[in-house]
């Protein structure tokens, strides 16, 4: 359970998540220091440990528009936050599920600053709100990427498939 | 089938598609840029382990082309470049544009002008407009650096759901000073920034025939700000004579879509029926007719990028800055999209026009399209740009305003200092 911590609308950018002037910076060890960094609030709190792992951003439609760089899915694994969004866009959501960057799908999610959060099977449920929304679950030939604990680890496999014939 | 269905029937060595199969489609050509540094993080940490030697599938797919922080700005990106120059070297990686004035430029020119992308193909991009080769009639799409790991390590996208296709038919003529630009533009605003998310934009009509390769590029180019995976233009004679300039001697097969293709939209342009169009902060489908566009000063013009910094788009910004002067208080910055490109503008004289009026001539790259390499606005400023996007912080500082136009926009406007329509016969 995490508390909401951010409140995002629609088209939430690549440049918003992780502006291009830090992409000179590609390790996912080193690209949380920029999270939001023209946030500059949320980034301060993000980098100073305020909100603990499993606190949650909620956002709109289109949630990570824009370019491919996976910085944007990197930055935000590191900190352990939680993403719920209506939806997202195409590079973004397959850049999270190849880092193992586990993204809510829910398109009626109601949440405000503070409330508590939860999800729980296929379910968001709010705590403070006392409601329930559905989720979208991503499709199998994304799942099996996330179970096999991300790309890296699911193409290993079949490198050694490969050549081992 | 659709152009995408077919294609991807065709990597795959099925008779027939359809939405939503689940594919693992061989590919035709692999690009990065800088961020090949992470995809060769990646690509070892793939091999991590294994006690199998790492090796690339094919380093003769693969194309690696330095444009967007060129050249280096910081001692970190000279040393992710050099890096990348080992990795080239080391695997014999011949499809590598180094910062050189004789083979350099931005990535998605490098592939247009070298005949990199035929039709039929596929070619994945760890980089978002690679949507730009739809344009030769090929399924072209970004992907992320470590899915490009994936790729350099297998010859194969993993897992690739065969997506739906979107029928755009632009019919007509565009009007006097009306462009590409302007056309994608209006369709973006129609469909919306996520109106083509996870679809496959195909164009058709009898504006997209009668357009020229250097029209049609922009138009693949910008179908990514519509959130399509991929904006695709069925070959034809057009295509097949770029390619041969380009020195191609191979057999060019067009992948053209069945009569009873299905399409999950069907969306007709008339294309007279509209002006210039203008993106307005801080979102691409944000785009207003540029009547409705008023008393906008503008401290910064630009015209370059991946979208429109070709030799025709230069061609119309010289005729129209030709003997005239940049407006003061507003700064100018041209970039060509590569140096063959800058090199025809030198001999055509069009450098000159420029630096005559005023503009700075910036090296082919991606620099202040996405606010990384020179060309920041400052706090409160607007920049009036034929690049691709106005999302906020985008040219280097979240507390100024982009807007998007076609060079004939933007030159015209660079004279008046405001957001200004283009008139025919200016001079």
């Amino acid at each position: 359970m995490g508390k909401v911590v951010y409140i995002f609308g629609n088209d939430i950018s690549t440049d918003a998540i992780y502006p291009g002037r830090f992409m000179a910076t590609v390790l996912p060890t080193e690209t949380p220091q920029f999270c939001f960094a023209d946030y500059t609030e949320l980034n301060k709190k993000l980098n100073s440990k305020e909100y603990p792992a499993g606190s949650v951003l909620i956002g709109g439609n289109n949630f990570g528009c824009g370019s491919s760089r996976e910085q944007a899915a990197s930055t935000i694994l590191g900190h352990g936050i939680v993403v719920i969004a209506k939806d997202y866009a195409r590079i973004f959501l397959q850049n999270a599920i190849n880092l193992g960057l586990n993204l809510i799908t829910c398109p009626d999610i109601e949440a405000d600053l503070d409330d508590e959060v939860e999800v729980v099977g296929d379910k968001v449920v709010n705590k403070t709100k006392g409601k329930e929304f559905s989720t979208i679950p991503l499709p199998a030939a994304r799942m099996v990427i996330v179970e096999a604990g991300g790309l890296v680890a699911y193409t290993r496999k079949k490198v050694i498939a490969k050549y081992a014939k | 089938m659709t152009i995408v269905e077919k294609i991807l029937a065709r990597a795959t060595g099925n008779k027939s598609v359809k939405p939503g199969d689940v594919l693992e489609p061989a590919v035709d050509v692999a690009m990065s840029h800088e961020n090949a540094a992470l995809v060769i993080n990646q690509f070892d940490e793939v091999f991590k382990g294994t006690g199998i030697e790492p090796k690339i599938w094919d380093p003769s797919k693969i194309a690696i082309i330095f444009d967007h922080r060129v050249p280096a700005e910081s001692s970190k990106t000279a040393t992710n470049q050099k890096k990348i120059r080992n990795f080239v070297k080391k695997f014999g990686i011949t499809k590598f544009h180094d910062i050189r004035s004789d083979r350099g430029g931005i990535c998605h020119q490098i592939l247009a002008e070298n005949g990199y992308v035929k039709p039929g193909d596929v070619v994945v991009g760890t980089d978002s407009h690679t949507t730009t080769h739809g344009a030769f009639g090929a399924f072209a799409f970004g992907i992320g650096a470590t899915e490009m790991a994936s790729v350099w390590s297998l010859g194969t996208v993993l897992n690739v759901e065969v997506p739906e296709t979107i029928k755009v038919v632009v019919n007509g003529k565009l009007r006097d000073n009306v462009y590409p630009k302007d056309l994608i533009l209006y369709i973006i605003g129609k469909l919306s920034a996520q109106g083509a998310n996870f679809k496959v934009i195909e164009f058709h009509g009898e504006a997209i025939r009668n357009m020229p390769m250097s029209g049609r590029l922009v138009l693949s180019n910008m179908s990514v700000e519509a959130g399509a995976t991929a904006g695709i233009i069925p070959g034809d004679e057009e295509t097949e004579l770029y390619l041969r300039v380009e020195g191609v001697h191979n057999t060019i097969t067009p992948v053209l879509p069945d009569e009873d293709a299905k399409y999950c939209q069907v969306l007709e342009i008339d294309a007279n029926a509209f002006e210039p169009q203008i993106a307005c902060p801080h979102t691409v489908d944000n785009v207003k007719p540029i009547s409705e566009v008023k008393d906008i000063k503008v401290d910064q013009i630009v015209i370059g990028s991946c979208t429109n910094g070709r030799l025709d788009d230069l061609e119309i910004a010289a005729e129209i800055l030709k003997g005239k002067k940049v407006a003061e208080d507003t700064r100018m910055l041209i970039f060509p999209a590569s140096w063959e490109i800058y090199k025809m503008a030198m001999h055509q004289g069009l450098l000159n026009t420029f630096t005559e009026a005023g503009a700075i001539i910036m090296n082919p790259g991606c620099g202040c399209c996405l606010g990384i390499h020179q060309g920041a606005i400052g706090d409160g400023e607007v920049a009036l740009s034929t690049t691709n996007r106005n999302f906020k912080g985008r040219m280097g500082n979240p507390k100024g305003d982009v807007y998007l136009c076609s060079p004939a926009v933007a030159a015209m406007s660079a004279v008046t200092g405001f957001i200004t329509a283009p008139t025919k016969g200016v001079n």
